[in-house]
């Protein structure tokens, strides 16, 4: 079976409803029309007003009371509609909702999602496109994941609703038009995956990035070199696993996000791999991120958002010997 | 999930007048005691007052010792609530065994009250951890110190509980201040749309730290911001425990939301920490110990024949008693252990957290 990305996460929410009565599903607009980008598409005629239903425009409050109904033991799933317009919820965000198991030693469980569309690449304009994972990881107690392909997103999204931990779920948003199967993989909840093995470096992305990596992939084949693409889809907890045994095999490592650079979730990977894999680097681990600007106008976001071609150039510059270039390029 | 309990429709929108609070704030008993005429509330059986006096009593017990305990650097800071008594102690006493109550950081005496351990009630403002009490054998949320935000946790829970079928109500406690926060004003406006039974009692102390209430709103009072979000109002003299009782126990059976702002004053400083005398002047205070809550229900239970001298000097001697165990359980050096750092921030200890534990428990063995 072959679904959208949209479509397997309407597909993942459908069955948790299904599967578990306390499941609810609520948000801005995510009831009758469905969510802005659908989403949540049939369920509220499907499951009713009562599990699935549309609350005032307020994400402090969505989140905040997502709070109190896990608290009195429901399994609130809840949309933010757009990545910046979760920030009004920070505060519920992060001194509550990651916080409250470890406040009260473990008597307060809280199995919260928060879906939040991220990123850009959709032509949107301002607050719309925001890679805000840095935010998240960097709190303790939330669970940060997001989906590379279909597969994963209704994989993930099954996980993260049965996860009594409270989970920051964010869908890459210009990924989910693009199709892919649906399997019957199962998936552990923390584990990065090896999306395309390759013998000569490893690109390590995740969310939107992983198709734009596999491309690059392919890209650098007819160039000659063998790319590993490395889906870390668990942000926090972090893979250190996968990603070294990556690593330690390719010796070379490129880490890519849409998100500014500074102070971002790439330089944790970075300081990671280092830590773990400085024997076998041949080359300091780069990273190709978006710029340090406020994501940019609609007309201006392809020179931010990394593409092939800059991936490409990166990769060329990993301090490669010649004989291993000429050897490659045949 | 069970769905008997169909949540009531959106309140009329076509007579707000309902939703308005009396001009004056309502009340029982006068500052000396005496009885109001023709007040609309229903005065509290003679048990139940008997019941808020002596509470009020070793709740106030509780608070000088706690002030005191702050002094010998027992704990790292303590709010005071004297004079607010009728405000902390009356809501509890009015809740039904089901129901929960969501208080803040200044709420200890209302935990005392309901029943949790006082070490486990003072455990976050001793630094030992930041909850001492477990809160499903309560029925209490955490001490909410971030402002204003635990009116959202009332609202989702109250909600919850109405989707499962459950007749419980959620209390939540909050000052002036936190009324200016935006949590108040989303809590409102869910509790208005869903018609969640909530009940949110504002403490209306006169202070936020420094800032007095006319820094803090234009509106006439706290209790008319109910209108604007449909849920009923009700302004209640704060220093009243019989009043205060009265109107939390009809609230709470509404089955909806219900807006309370309660007036009343705090005696000390803000915390420990604080210098009251910056902000507010000693008549001031003064005018205000006339009002005490304590005495007023005293006169008023003693003019009825309801409290004796005896029985005076029995409810002294109880909080002389509760002190002395709160003094003792308090006068201990708490060790924790730091293993705790790293339990129960996950369900399950990732890899990272065990690594850094056994890091920890090397570096200092
Ligand atoms: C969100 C937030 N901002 C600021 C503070 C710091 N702070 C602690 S208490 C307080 C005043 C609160 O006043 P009020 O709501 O009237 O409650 P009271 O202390 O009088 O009980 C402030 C500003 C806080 N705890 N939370």
């Amino acid at each position: 079976m072959t679904v959208s990305m949209a479509g397997a996460l309407n597909k993942a929410l459908a069955d948790a409803l299904d599967a578990d009565p306390t499941v609810l599903v609520f948000g801005e607009d995510v009831g009758p029309l469905g969510g802005v980008f659908r989403v949540t598409d049939g369920l509220a005629a499907r499951f009713g007003d009562r599990r699935v239903f549309d609350t005032p425009l307020a994400e402090s409050g969505i989140v905040g009371t997502a709070i109190g109904m896990a608290m009195n033991g429901l399994r609130p799933v809840v949309e933010m509609q757009f990545d910046a317009f979760a920030y009004p919820a920070f505060e519920q965000i992060t001194s509550h909702l990651a916080k409250l198991r470890n406040r009260t030693r473990g008597a307060v469980s809280l199995p919260v999602v928060i879906r939040v569309p991220y990123g850009g690449g959709i032509g949107g304009v301002e607050h719309h496109c925001d890679s805000s994972e840095a935010y998240y990881t960097h709190t303790p107690g939330l669970r940060v994941v997001t989906p590379g392909t279909p597969d994963d997103a209704y994989r993930l999204l099954r996980a993260a609703i049965d996860s009594p931990d409270p989970v920051i779920f964010l869908e890459p948003k210009r990924r989910y038009w693009s199709k892919g199967p649906l399997t019957d993989e199962s998936l552990a909840f923390d584990r990065a995956v090896v999306r395309r093995p390759g013998a000569d470096v490893t690109l390590i992305a995740y969310g939107p990035m992983v198709a734009t990596a596999l491309e690059t992939a392919e890209a650098a084949e007819e160039e000659g070199w063998d790319v590993e693409v490395v889906d870390l889809r668990s942000l926090a907890p972090f893979d250190d696993d996968t990603v070294c045994a990556s690593v330690v095999k390719t010796g070379r490592a490129v880490v890519v996000h849409e998100a500014s650079g500074f102070g971002g979730y790439g330089a944790e990977v970075v300081a990671r791999v280092t830590e773990r894999c400085f024997h076998h680097l041949h080359a300091p681990v780069l990273r190709v991120t978006g710029f340090d600007i406020p994501y940019p106008p609609p007309k201006l976001e392809e020179f931010h958002l990394p593409g092939v071609d800059r991936i490409l150039d990166t990769i060329g510059r990993l301090q490669w010997d010649d004989e291993v270039v000429a050897a490659r390029r045949g | 999930m069970t769905r008997t309990q169909a949540p009531r429709s959106s309140p009329s929108r076509t007579s707000p007048s309902h939703l308005l609070p009396t001009e004056e704030p309502l009340a029982l008993l006068r500052p000396d005691g005496t009885p109001v005429e023709g007040s609309p509330l229903v005065m509290p059986a003679d048990d139940v007052l008997v019941e808020l006096y002596r509470r009020m009593v070793v709740g106030r017990r509780f608070d000088t010792q706690a002030t005191a305990l702050t002094r010998q650097g027992r704990l790292a800071v303590y709010p005071s609530s004297r004079g607010q008594e009728a405000c902390e102690i009356a809501p509890v006493l009015a809740l039904r065994p089901d129901d929960w109550l969501f208080p803040t950081y200044r709420d200890s005496v209302a935990l005392v009250s309901r029943g949790i351990d006082p070490a486990q009630t003072l455990t976050l403002l001793q630094g030992g951890w930041h909850l001492g009490y477990d809160p499903y054998e309560h029925r209490v949320g955490p001490q909410c110190t971030p402002l204003a935000t635990n009116t959202l946790h009332a609202v989702g829970f109250a909600h919850a509980a109405r989707l499962k079928g459950e007749d419980t109500a959620a209390l939540v406690l909050l000052g002036d201040g936190a009324t200016s926060e935006g949590d108040t004003h989303e809590a409102l406006n869910f509790a208005g749309v869903w018609q969640a039974p909530v009940v949110f009692l504002v403490q209306n102390n006169g202070y936020a730290i420094s800032v007095p209430l006319d820094k803090q709103t234009a509106a006439p009072t706290l209790a008319h911001k109910g209108i604007g979000y449909g849920v009923p109002s009700v302004l209640v003299d704060g220093n009243d425990a019989a009043a205060v009782y009265a109107v939390v126990r009809d609230a709470l059976r509404t089955g909806g939301p219900t807006l309370i702002e309660a007036l009343t004053y705090r005696i000390e400083a803000h915390t420990n920490a604080d210098d009251a005398t910056r902000y507010r002047t000693s008549d001031e205070v003064a005018a205000w110990l006339a009002r005490d809550p304590v005495d007023r229900l005293s006169a008023y239970l003693t003019a009825r024949g309801l409290l004796d001298e005896r029985t005076k000097d029995d409810v002294a001697r109880e909080a002389e008693t509760f002190a002395a165990a709160v003094r003792a359980a308090l006068n201990v050096d708490v060790e924790p252990d730091p293993a705790d750092l790293f339990e129960h921030v996950y369900a399950t200890m990732p890899a990272h957290l065990r690594a850094q534990a056994e890091f920890l428990r090397e570096e200092s063995a």
